[in-house]
Order: C-alpha cells, then structure tokens, then sequence
C-alpha cells in the first residue's frame, strides 16, 4: 500500500499472508479489498472460531476445507433491504425505464446479489413497469449459501413491514403483498418473479464479461473494494454495458477518485445512477 | 500520555451532540492541520444536515465522508447516515453497510477502532455527549494504541451514560467540560 500512515504490524502481515493463502487454496481473492472492513470482519472470525490469532486461523483454514464456507459467510456478509434507498428506484422508474422500453429485449445484471432483496426489489419494478417479459436478470454472487438464499426467495416477516414502506416510496404501482406468501413468520416470494433469472457464482474481481447489459444494479458493493480493485470492477462494467447503458451504485458511492470516471456520464446525479459514454 | 505530535481527530457524539459539536468545532481556526472524523448518530432514513450546518459555523472545511477519499488536513468529515465510517491504513476514508454496532450505524467505535489502527499514538479521540454506551471500546483502541483520549464531563454533559461508558473503560482519559475540549484542540 502506498503512502501507509505507520509501519506494517504483525498483525497486518499475518493477515496479509492469510488473504495469500485463501486465495491459493480456495481461489476467492480478498487481497483488494479495503483493509479496515475486512479487518474488522476477519477478528469477528477469529473470535467466533476461537483462534488466539491470525496465523493460527491461517492453518486451520488450509487443512480444513470445511472452514472455508463458514468464513466465506463472514468476509461476505451483506445486509440489505428490499427497496432500500426508494429514492434511487423511484429515480430508475421515472429517468431510467422510459430508455429501456425503447429497447425489445433487455438485460440486467445485479452484480453482488447477496440474498436477493435488490433483485426482487427491481424484478418487482420491471413487472410494474411491463418490461419483466423482455427482461432476462442476472444475479451473481461469489458465496454459494447466499445465492441460495437469493434463490428461495425467503425473508422473515418482520423484515416486510420495512420492505413494504420502501416499496411504497419508490413509486410502487401495486402491493408488495401480492408478491409474497406469508407462513409460519416467513414471507415467500412467489417463483414466477424467478422465472427471467439466472442465478450465477461470477467474482467481480477475477471473472470476465459476460454479457451485453442495458443495466448493472452494484450498489454498496464496491465500498468494500480497494481503489485498484474498484477501477478494476468499473473497467469489467464499461465493458458489460451496451453504448449508453446505466450502471447504479450506492449512493455513497462515488466515480469521482476512480480511473474510470471518463467512462460514464451523470445521469441521475443525486441517485448515483450513471450512463456508459456512447464512445 | 502520548508525545507523539498527532495526525489526527476522530469525535464521536449522540444525544445532545449538536450543541456539544457547536462548543467545539466552530471555534477552531483556520490554521487548524489535523483532519477530523465525526460520528453522531442521527437515524438512519434522514437526510443528515450535520456537515451543511457546520460549513456554514466553521473556519475550516467540513463536509460528508465519501467512500475512498484521500484524507485531507484542516477538514471535518461526517460519517453519512446509515454508513459505518473507517479510516484506512493508506490515509483514506472508507465506508461500510455491515450490521449496526451496539444499534449504531455509523458506530463510533468502528471509526474509532479503524483510526487507531492506521493512526497509532498520533489520534486524538474525544467522546461527547449521549444516552448509549457506544465509542467506550473504540476510545480504549485508541488508548491501547498510545493515542490521547479526552471525554466530555458527564456531569456537564447533555446525556452522560455515553462519557460515563468511556471513562469506565478508560480510566486514564481526560475527562474536560466542552469549553476545554475546544481549547485542547486549539492548542495541539
């Protein structure tokens, strides 16, 4: 790292070579991520597992492949929400889905799913929208239980209230209710919101293009990324996106210290909602 | 208490922490090197209006962290809402959706465990006024770390569980009314 504030600690090393040795034994590769959420999240692990330190954790994930999931859901962990931010939705419902129903058949990719909440969130709005027919959605995620997860469909009721709020200020043209069966103190959504969606295990840091999207929905996914590796998620976007194609981010987020800043235009400025440059 | 010349403020402050920020913050001058990160908790679904109001008080910059923004002296940056607020090794600000902290999110603790992490003996860490226990156990990162540590009176404070918190976990910390607080800064 450059321009570091004081010199490395022990610790620092030792957690600089377990990211090393994740990515050897495993292939999930950490080492650009922004060091002090996944430092935070690594003594969470440590703790939880009982290691006296780093190294030790080091050598029990090396010789115990089931250790590898278990920690997976701690460096992965993501809480999100359904509708969050409605501001940014309402923002794609008004500016963003008038282009896309100039096109016949559309693609979007919610990159960093998670357990799904974004993706309901937008297949919902498409629906909505009447533009779910033409819309084929990718989800992608590089830990397996949350795609499961995403998959199901499957949010404990007392998230809904907050969901349905949500929905509401986006703009909602419909009840979240009709989307969703209530039991047993969970809420189902229903399976036909799946029927235009793949499912996919894709890593933002070392796989590729795969295809041609008219929106990549990111958002508070690239926070947890170093500026190299955030250069490097936005190049794989540009590349993704159809000429004028909309990328949106958290609304934290910002292109303004990132290399590819030239590549997209404002396009909704205050929902962090970007076009890809036509050139 | 550390000899090292500091690099750095962080604050952290709750209920109350508008009229305790207002004792502080306004009555540095322009000259004032250190950057300085701010937690207050303010609920999650609001647009906070912290950093706009305290550009307009304040002789030195002030505005909203932004995620991956080098950091800059002379500056006050608040921690957005709903955002955890770190800062990282290679001087930069970082931001984070992970779960609330003690019910907090931003946290204090979080800002403060990160800023004693990449600062060392040369932060500052002052916690202010609040009704919940959060910033205790950031503040001893700080300490542990060789960084100085101050804590508003609770008996002059607004809410006094969050400084009564700190200073059971840090014995040793200065614990100063906000006329004080300002002055030390002031004077650093």
């Amino acid at each position: 790292m450059t321009d570091r504030i004081g010199e490395e600690k022990v610790e620092d090393i030792e957690i600089r070579l377990l990211l090393e040795a994740i990515y050897a034994r495993y292939h999930y590769d950490f080492r650009s991520y922004a060091m002090a959420s996944i430092k935070r999240r690594l003594k969470q692990a440590r703790q939880h597992f009982e290691y006296p330190t780093f190294s030790a954790l080091q050598e029990g994930l090396l010789h115990d492949p089931d250790m590898m999931p278990r920690l997976l859901a701690y460096l992965t962990v993501q809480v999100s929400e359904m509708f969050r931010d409605p501001t940014y939705f309402k923002a794609l419902r008004e500016s963003v889905v008038p282009h896309l129903r100039t096109y016949p058949s559309l693609k979007v990719w919610v990159a960093g799913c998670s357990s799904g909440e974004e993706l309901y969130s937008l297949a919902i709005l498409f629906r909505e929208e009447g533009l779910e027919e033409r819309t084929l959605f990718y989800a992608t995620d590089i830990n397996q239980d949350a795609l499961k997860a995403a998959e199901a469909g499957i949010y404990s009721l007392d998230r809904i209230q907050g969901f349905t709020q949500n929905h509401r200020m986006s703009g909602g043209r419909s009840s979240l209710s009709d989307y969703y069966t209530a039991a047993y103190g969970r809420a189902s959504f229903d399976k036909s919101l799946r029927r235009n969606v793949v499912f996919s295990d894709h890593s933002l840091v070392t796989d590729a293009v795969f295809g041609e999207m008219h929106l990549i929905s990111c958002r508070n996914v690239l926070i947890y990324f170093d500026r190299t590796l955030q250069d490097q998620a936005l190049k794989l976007f540009r590349d993704s996106l159809v000429r004028k194609g909309f990328l949106g981010l958290g609304s934290k987020e910002s292109l303004r210290f990132s290399a590819y800043s030239e590549a997209f235009t404002d396009f909704v400025r205050e929902e962090k909602i970007f076009q890809r440059r036509p050139v | 208490m550390s000899k090292v010349q500091p690099r750095a403020v962080v604050i952290g402050a709750s209920a109350g922490a508008l009229e305790a920020l207002s004792a502080i913050l306004p009555a540095l001058p322009a000259s004032f090197s250190l950057p300085i990160m701010v937690v207050v908790h303010v609920p999650p679904d609001k647009h906070s209006l912290m950093a706009e109001l305290f550009q307009a008080k304040c002789r030195i910059a002030v505005r909203e962290a932004e995620d991956k923004e080098p950091i800059e002296g002379g500056t006050v940056y608040f921690a957005p809402p709903d955002y955890h607020l770190l800062v990282e090794s290679d001087a930069c600000l970082a931001l984070s959706t992970d779960a609330p902290v003690l019910f907090s999110r931003p946290s204090i603790d979080v800002l403060f465990e990160s800023a004693a992490d990449a600062y060392g003996p040369a932060l500052i860490g002052i916690v202010l006024t609040g009704a919940n226990q959060d910033g205790a156990r950031g503040l001893r990162a700080v300490v542990d770390a060789g960084g100085t540590a101050l804590v508003q009176d609770p008996a002059n404070a607004f809410a006094g569980a969050m400084p009564e918190a700190a200073i059971d976990l840090c014995p040793d910390a200065l614990v100063r009314p906000l006329a004080d607080i300002a002055i030390f800064l002031q004077e650093v």
